[in-house]
């Protein structure tokens, strides 16, 4: 080692100039690609080439658990195989008895709606990628699945598991996506609460085990065990999915906000596969759209009963108009106390303004979204919910205000 | 006899980076060694000519495209301790394996903080105190790897 000495030193200084010299170079190349790389997309096409000269490398690193895995497949035993085809033919068996209500009850729907014929499903086509066994980063929580744009991949796709929603696409590559699961902190996911249809967003708590529902108020209509389905807002996953169950609801008497854990559903931590689903654009239920999907779905439970306990100015009209409406056409009072206070006011706004709503939260949804930037979308969009009948004559005159309120969001939380 | 050394190199970082995207139980992954770093600096000490700057920035890119948020990141980061390292690679090498390691903590630290300031900068904050215990494995196993990579790669002399 000690052989280089004073010669290589008085070399430094000839190649390419001086170290220092040389290190401002790279900074100053390193800082202006970081900003590219953030701030515009110029740098997407690098990024989609420097992932496709990562995925050998990945691929290579993951061969020798994927070779365990199938030399634990070919041997496996006659007993082991056996069970797990009585399994899944009593798992088909009963789905086949589910689909067959599922057509019926699809038409039976579509009669409802008053649609001539049945929409088909929401899920378009699914294709099965598996999970290539890399560690990303350590803590942030990101998958890397074999399938890119070679196969018809894009970024933000909705990626689930047989039980539950997994993720999104982040970076796609030519053969190989970047996901970000929704247990990563920097991920949330609009839901509502299955049972009563309460909205709110899910937001990453950094371990494969837990989410976090964040901005409920402590005395939200939440209970153990409630179901969380995606609630179709913010553009990325349709709606109706189911994501998490809650397992522990907290309420300080001290604290505003509840703290609420959830369980993801989808088996994050152990899955070998995962399914990128692509989704029918022109149906109701699809997430560009902003749906009309759940107004039949018996969310007139979300009605304000009493006015927000601290009126900000400018949606204090707009709530006593939703505390009137609700007063005359309440039909379930009891759950409606768990309506949060800000989207109460927005509950009277009349259904046509939020047709030509903005695809704003689409996008705050998209990349990474933060739970500051996305979570005023579904607060703003949660009167979708609301039945059409609602939106009484009375509740006209106070749009403007109500729009108002839901364009500067944030300072409601 | 100016090509050997950086084919080594470059053989070795490559190594390097594969250890470190290597798949691991989920408990031991914080601690996990910053392989590629101590690749680098172990060179840019050794043969501060033949590698140095360019390849900490380049071996910071290879992290950067596996596991960063933003390109350039881990690539920033690395250049400047390899900076240091480069410059003071005299004093670094006459130094017994312990302070060595010493010194190497505090580059990591260095390096981990500039990465930690980037991620908050760019949106991506990332507070956990688990992203700090690498720069103690790393210093750690400093002295085998540097052993290692001497015994391996480096000259006989």
């Amino acid at each position: 080692m000690a052989a280089f000495g004073t010669g290589a030193s008085r070399q430094l200084q000839g190649r390419g100039g001086s170290p220092g010299f040389r290190f401002t170079l790279y900074a100053l190349l390193s800082i202006v690609v970081m900003f590219l790389d953030e701030r515009s997309h110029w740098l997407e096409n690098a990024r989609y080439v420097l992932q496709a000269a990562a995925y050998p490398i990945q691929l290579a690193v993951s061969s020798p658990s994927a070779a365990v895995s199938w030399l634990q497949q070919s041997f496996a035993t006659r007993d082991a195989l056996q069970s797990e085809n009585n399994r899944l033919r009593s798992q088909q068996r009963e789905i086949e008895m589910r689909d067959m209500r599922f057509e019926a009850l699809q038409k039976e729907n579509a009669e409802l709606r008053g649609l001539r014929e049945a929409l088909p499903p929401v899920a378009d086509r699914w294709e099965v990628a598996e999970v290539v066994n890399v560690q990303l980063n350590s803590l942030r929580q990101r998958v890397l699945l074999n399938r890119g744009t070679s196969n018809g991949v894009f970024k933000g796709q909705a990626v689930m598991d047989e039980k539950g929603l997994l993720g999104q696409t982040l970076h796609v590559g030519p053969w190989s996506a970047e996901v970000i699961l929704i247990t990563d902190p920097e991920h949330a996911v609009p839901v509502e609460i299955e049972r009563n249809g309460l909205k709110t967003i899910a937001v990453g708590a950094g371990d494969t085990a837990s989410l976090a529902l964040p901005y409920l108020p402590a005395n939200a209509d939440v209970k153990t065990g409630d179901l969380l389905v995606t609630s179709g807002l913010g553009g990325v996953f349709p709606a109706g999915y189911p994501v998490a169950r809650v397992a522990e609801v907290r309420r300080d008497a001290v604290q505003p906000l509840a703290q609420i854990r959830a369980t993801p559903l989808a088996h994050i931590d152990i899955d070998r596969e995962a399914m990128l689903v692509w989704f029918r654009e022109e149906h109701p239920a699809a997430p560009g759209t902003v749906g009309m999907t759940d107004t039949a779905k018996g969310n007139a439970k979300m009605h304000p009963l009493a006015a927000p306990a601290r009126p900000a100015p400018d949606h204090a009209v707009g709530s006593e108009a939703g505390a009137a409406s609700a007063a005359t056409s309440q039909p379930t009072p009891a759950a409606s106390l768990s309506k949060p206070k800000p989207s109460a006011p927005r509950a009277t706004e009349p259904p046509a303004p939020r047709t030509t709503e903005p695809p704003a939260p689409r996008a705050t949804e998209h990349a990474s979204p933060e739970p500051a930037a996305s979570q005023p979308a579904p607060r703003r969009k949660a009167p979708v919910a609301a039945p059409p009948a609602e939106s009484a004559p009375e509740s006209a005159p106070e749009s403007p205000a109500s729009n108002a309120a839901a364009s500067s969001p944030p300072e409601q939380q | 006899m100016n090509s050997e050394p950086r084919f080594r190199m470059i053989l070795t970082t490559l190594v390097a980076l594969i250890l470190s995207v290597l798949p691991l139980p989920p408990w031991l992954e914080p601690a996990r060694p910053a392989f590629l770093v101590l690749t680098v600096l172990y060179w840019s000490i050794a043969a501060p000519r033949a590698g140095g700057i360019a390849l900490g920035w380049f071996g910071g890119l290879a992290l950067d495209v596996f596991q960063g948020p933003v390109l350039g990141q881990h690539a920033l980061a690395l250049a400047f301790i390899t900076y240091i390292c480069v410059r003071e690679h005299q004093k670094i090498r006459s130094k017994p394996a312990f302070q060595q390691a010493l010194i190497v903590f505090a580059a990591l630290t260095i390096y981990e903080f500039i990465v930690f300031a980037i991620d908050g900068w760019s949106g991506h904050p990332m507070t956990s105190p688990a992203r700090w215990l690498h720069t103690v494995t790393s210093a750690m196993i400093w002295p085998f790897a540097a052993a290692f990579l001497t015994h391996r790669y480096g000259r006989s002399s």
